[in-house]
């Protein structure tokens, strides 16, 4: 028998290739007769196009076709979502019609020979509008209700906060960010007959054959999606975006294969963002620290076409005890394209409020921030009337406290100095949601005691590739070394969605089960050992499993979520205005972690998220026209090394959750980045006096 | 890229006769040497020659010091003038400057000459998706004016233009008084690194005084005590690889505990890189008391003119350069 | 355009291309000569993923154009390892979980390793500095730090 492998520190199986650059990523793939296409864009957010002239671009050299909406063929656009896509609304059809209604929508496709011959022709494309008004700043937009109004009340929380001893309301801005995964969208697609391949960077393969297959009218099975490896998506791959259907599209009138890869700046205007957030909080409590009332608005960009929402508010119906709670979600339609799930959506946005106020409210009553939480934590879900499937709060705030020394904290602000910086200590609680989803596996044990096990899963960096293979691997009864995973084809049983800290929940109890089954069956025709290498030996054919696994209404039953508490130390020079973040320590209650090396990481790269996220990322977009002013990587700062806390603590707290999956686990991807914001503008009040509600914390802000 | 033809001249004469210009749209070419603002600029059509002279090879790069002082040779790139320990002793504040530019790979690439020449951030100019900017196309309009301007410039603006300078390299060249050697088909000549870049004024397309078919040849930096006893302050966003919010260059010469002779020249705030002489004045004679540091700071902000997202800098500006003094003056 | 015949040293072989202008050195790795190691992630000299080495100096080759390259030696991820034998700091970045995605990692190595030939010795303020060119979304940086650390003491010792 094999030792246990699930629980290890593992090094990622694919780290070989990616260390000496083998790793082959979308826009690396060949296919004979690759050729390029160019997007042209509009520069205008609302309106027509009144012309276009693509002769000069016709006749640029190695221009195969220049495709408007006047010549391009007209697409199905059959009916489809998928679990990513906006519930109401309707996507975005490319090139169907001259309607404009958003910066940066595309509005011609070139191809030609080369990369630089496709370029250069789309800037030789001239296109004039007849602009019509934009609606591009949120202040100036009118929040209307989601479709289904999205309003939540329990109690009486207006009268609770009227007659709370203590109460306090503001309002909380997040500004739109982009994802910026490092890796550029990119796809290849090539056409033979009616089928069509498509090599792209996506979190979801199969979702990208359903939406081009009904884009293009034609069977879904038609379409085969490759994407092995994924350079970051963190959300921005969820979605099929309009340039895949351009490359399908441009392939087709080519003939050719065609490679479309977006540019940095285009990846602001075609692969959606975090949306721009203005909530309104009221806390009401009594005198003892007790919460009376929480009123929670929020109101959030979308687009004219389709109604994006995010869980923005559904933290706050359970994240704290309150008998009396209001939440209303409201979306401003603008001129802007579809936003999307960026990491931690919903709740990274909606605790940084929650859990800004909750600072403020444990400075108005002079309580301990953690003694505050804690006198508030519930003994169940308060929102859904369900208990808790698990949850380590506590655990998370002791253990986190205790690794941070927060016990030597002294409350009053500007108490702590180092030489010329004010230093700052501050809190925040963290939790997302612990989902499962349908997800299908294979498991084939050869005679020579190896095993192949696949899913149509995705990695964009959390090391799928390595997590599943453990999962396999220790399931199966032999070293990992004998057992390879694939991924990333759709031609492999179809996996959920890469995203929502869901895949090992979903993903790993599919291949628990295939393996499992294949072991079984191994064993059970193995003539009575119990050695799975021995039984192949003898049965000297492939065994072979696959399980559809499918969760059970155990999300009826319990709230599941992951808890967290993250603490951090922030210096800020009270004259400059810099805040640079130095110590952070985390604490998760996360269920079972398969692999605590690769977990860990996540966590710090989810921490680093979030001191983007308060400290400078910040989509800057023009509120005369909608473009992004920043649209690069110079102007759009993310941390870099010198940002890094020397000191980044990640501490799993021991949690064993029978209810949520079959493995125990609840992911950390998504809960890593929640949290952090409001810990450091909670340390940079601490620290300077200064209460900053609206994010990034730049240096403006604290002169 | 807009297609051009790439020469590589054999000599700087061959190069000079080509007439190129950087950074003018009305020049019949551009020259290109360490290319690491110019690729940024073709790849983003902001810059459209047919036609891109190299001066690689052609052009100085040593570093001497003598006792008249620092000579760059231009084609010195910015990662060897940073760590030549001549100027880590002599001229401090060059090499922070540098180190608190760009990334090792663009300091390993890029040339003094390249540094000084380098073009602004201003979004506005860099996205060809706005067609107006006077930098870009004369006459266009600014569309920074009443736009998103917390990057921009509250010195030395116009009507036209509110484009920052984005070296810090020039930043602390200014304030120790370097000057640029030019070179042209007719001959060579001299001037004040503080009188080289222009103000926008009407012109903003027009950047520097080189003529067609100039290029920068060296820059001197004089010999002073106050080189040694100096600091680059620079506050950005992030810890490092960012532009300048705002940046202070200052350059002491002390007596006792008095301040003799102050330079000081500021970046992210300037149309060009700014030189502050009043403050200076104020502060001849001074002590490093925080009080009369702050009143003598205060007068950059003479003349200073926020356009809305940026009024910031102008508090800012007056904190960096206390900073900056204080540290300076406290070093040995 | 006309092209142009560039000759240069890629990893230690000779290698002969032709190139238009207007391709810049890491168009011409991916695109020409098939060394994919070197990836895109800005085109602006901002990410430092195509970082390489051109004659023992640290660039970004999306900022360097393939014409400059002439009679230059250039060093690629694909020279990193001598053989199956990974350099040390990629078999550390691999041991200690240094990388995610991978996107960044060969930029990283390429950076790591010219510092530390460069400063056999860095202190950590150093290495943060140095690798600042480097973006990493992943990652949270803590780990690629440590490793460039773990793997200057190793050196030291050895």
């Amino acid at each position: 028998m094999t030792t246990a492998l699930i629980g290890q520190p593992i090094s990622r199986v694919d780290g070989r290739r990616k260390v000496t650059g083998a790793a082959t990523y979308v826009a690396e793939f060949q296919a004979p007769g690759l050729v390029h296409g160019a997007i042209v864009r509009s520069t205008v957010a609302n309106g027509r196009i009144a012309s276009i002239d693509s002769s000069a671009a016709q006749q640029a050299p190695g221009v195969i076709a220049v495709l408007t909406h006047q010549n391009a063929p007209k697409l199905a656009y059959r009916a489809h979502k998928g679990a990513p896509d906006p519930g109401i609304g309707e996507r975005l059809h490319v090139l169907q019609a001259d309607r404009v209604s958003h910066q940066g929508q595309p509005v011609a496709l070139v191809i030609a020979e080369g990369l630089e011959q496709a370029v250069h022709a789309a800037m030789l494309v001239r296109v004039t509008y007849a602009p019509e008004a934009a609606i591009t700043d949120i202040a100036r937009a009118e929040p209307v209700p989601l479709t289904p109004p999205s309003e939540t009340r329990r109690g009486d929380p207006d009268g609770a906060l009227a007659a709370a001893e203590v109460k306090l309301g503001q309002t909380y801005v997040i500004p739109r960010e982009n994802h910026n995964p490092i890796e550029m969208h990119a796809t290849i697609a090539s056409w033979d007959g009616d089928s069509l391949t498509l090599w792209d960077k996506t979190q979801w393969v199969h979702n990208v054959a359903d939406e081009i297959a009904a884009v293009f009218g034609i069977p879904a099975r038609n379409v085969r999606v490759i994407s092995p490896f994924v350079g970051g998506a963190f959300g921005s791959a969820l979605r099929t975006w309009p340039h895949v259907t351009l490359a399908a599209l441009g392939a087709r009138v080519a003939g050719r294969p065609v490679k479309i890869m977006l540019s940095r700046r285009e990846m602001y205007y075609g692969t959606g963002f975090r949306p721009h957030t203005v909530q309104r909080v009221a806390l009401g409590a009594s005198r003892d620290g007790r919460l009376g009332a929480i009123l929670h608005n929020g109101d959030q960009e979308t687009s004219t076409y389709e109604e994006f929402t995010e869980a923005l508010l559904n933290a706050t119906g359970f994240l704290h005890s309150c008998p009396n709670v209001n939440t209303r979600h409201r979306l401003a339609p603008m001129n802007v394209h579809t936003p999307t799930y960026m990491r931690g959506p919903g709740e990274a946005s909606g605790i940084f409020a929650i859990e800004s106020a909750m600072d403020e409210l444990a400075v108005a009553l002079n309580i301990d921030p953690v003694e505050l939480r804690l006198r508030n934590e519930p003994e169940q879900d308060e929102f859904r009337q369900l208990p808790f499937s698990s949850r380590s709060t506590r655990e998370c705030y002791q253990a986190a406290a205790e690794r941070f020394g927060w016990s030597r904290r002294n409350s009053e602000p500007r108490s702590m100095r180092d030489g010329r910086q004010l230093i700052g200590w501050g809190m925040a609680t963290a939790t997302y949601g612990a989902g499962r989803a349908p997800a299908s596996a294979m498991a084939r044990l050869l005679p020579d005691g190896t095993a192949e096990v696949a899913s149509a899963a995705s990695d964009m960096g959390p090391g799928t590739w390595t997590s599943m293979t453990q999962v396999a691997a220790e399931t199966l009864g032999l070293p990992i070394e004998r057992v390879r995973f694939t991924l990333g084809d759709t031609r492999l049983p179809r996996a959920p969605v890469h995203g929502g800290s869901i895949t090992m929940a979903s993903v790993g109890s599919a291949v628990q089960a295939a393996c499992r089954k294949a072991r079984e069956d191994a064993l059970a025709r193995g003539g009575g050992t119990n050695d799975v290498t021995e039984a192949m030996r003898r049965i000297g054919q492939p065994v072979e499993a696959s399980v559809d696994s499918t969760p059970g209404d155990e999300s009826q039953r319990f709230s599941m979520h992951a808890f967290g508490a993250v603490f951090v130390e922030v210096a800020v020079d009270p004259d400059l205005g810099e805040t640079r973040v130095r110590r952070i320590v985390g604490a998760y209650g996360a269920g079972r972690i398969v692999n605590p090396k690769l977990a860990r990481s996540q966590c710090v790269g989810g921490m680093i998220g979030g001191i983007g996220m308060a400290l400078m990322e910040h989509s800057v977009v023009d509120g005369r026209n909608g473009r992004v002013s920043n649209a690069n990587f110079a102007e759009y700062a993310v941390p870099v090394h010198a940002d890094a806390p020397p000191v980044m603590d990640v501490i799993f707290v021991e949690e064993h959750d029978p209810h949520v999956n079959p493995l125990g686990v609840k992911g950390v991807g998504e809960i890593a980045m929640v949290g952090v914001a409001p810990a450091i503008t909670n340390a940079i009040f601490h620290a300077t006096g200064k209460r900053i509600r609206e994010l990034p914390v730049t240096p403006d802000k604290l002169l | 890229m807009h297609p051009f033809t790439l020469d590589r001249p054999r000599d700087l004469a061959a190069a000079l006769a080509l007439r190129a210009q950087a950074g003018r749209n009305d020049a019949p070419a551009e020259y290109i040497a360490g290319g690491t603002d110019m690729v940024q600029l073709l790849q983003e059509y902001v810059r459209q020659p047919e036609r891109l002279v190299s001066l690689a090879g052609l052009l100085d790069n040593r570093i001497e010091i003598g006792p008249q002082g620092l000579r760059l040779g231009v084609a010195a790139t910015m990662a060897e003038v940073a760590a030549d320990p001549a100027v880590v002793e002599q001229f401090p504040l060059i090499s922070e400057a540098l180190l608190n530019s760009a990334s090792p790979q663009v300091r390993n690439q890029a040339t003094m000459g390249g540094n000084l020449l380098q073009r602004t951030r201003c979004p506005y100019f860099r996205d060809v998706g706005y067609a107006a900017c006077n930098k870009r196309a004369p006459g266009s309009g600014c569309a920074a004016i009443g736009g998103e301007n917390r990057w921009h410039a509250v010195l030395g603006t116009s009507d036209d233009c509110i484009a920052t300078n984005p070296s810090d390299l020039a930043v602390a060249l200014v304030a120790l008084d370097a000057a640029v050697e030019i070179r042209g088909a007719g001959g060579s000549r001299s001037l004040p690194l503080v009188d080289f870049h222009r103000l926008p004024a009407a012109t903003p397309h027009i950047e520097t005084v080189l003529e067609p078919g100039e290029v920068i040849a060296a820059i001197t930096v004089p010999a002073s005590s106050a080189a040694r006893r100096s600091h680059y302050l620079k506050v950005r966003d992030r810890a490092s690889f960012e532009f300048a919010v705002v940046s202070a260059a200052v350059a002491l010469e002390m007596d006792g505990a008095r301040i003799r002779q102050a330079r000081i020249a500021l970046g992210g705030v300037g149309t060009k890189p700014w030189r502050v002489p009043r403050v200076e004045a104020a502060l001849a004679g001074a002590s490093l008391e925080p009080q009369s540091l702050r009143q003598a700071a205060a007068l950059a902000a003479e003349n200073a003119h926020g356009r809305g997202h940026n009024d910031f800098k102008i508090e800012l500006m007056q904190r960096a350069i206390v900073r900056a003094v204080e540290i300076a003056g406290a070093r040995a | 355009m006309a092209k142009h015949h560039v000759t240069t040293t890629i990893n230690g072989d000779p290698v002969e291309f032709l190139c238009e202008p207007e391709q810049t050195l890491l168009d011409v790795l991916r695109d020409e000569l098939g060394l994919t190691g070197s990836k895109e992630g800005c085109a602006s000299g901002d990410c430092g993923a195509c970082s390489v080495m051109v004659d023992d100096r640290l660039v970004c080759s999306c900022l360097v154009l393939g014409v400059e390259v002439d009679e230059s030696t250039v060093e690629t991820i694909e020279g990193m390892a001598d053989g199956d034998k990974l350099h040390p700091l990629q078999q550390k970045f691999l041991e200690e979980a240094a990388l995610q995605c991978g996107i960044c990692t060969p930029g990283f190595l390429i950076a790591a390793r010219a510092l530390l030939v460069k400063n056999p010795d860095p202190t950590e303020t150093e290495v943060r500095y140095w690798l600042a060119g480097n973006l990493c979304r992943c990652t949270g940086y803590d780990k690629i730090i440590r490793s460039v650390l773990d793997v200057a003491s190793e050196m030291k010792r050895a």
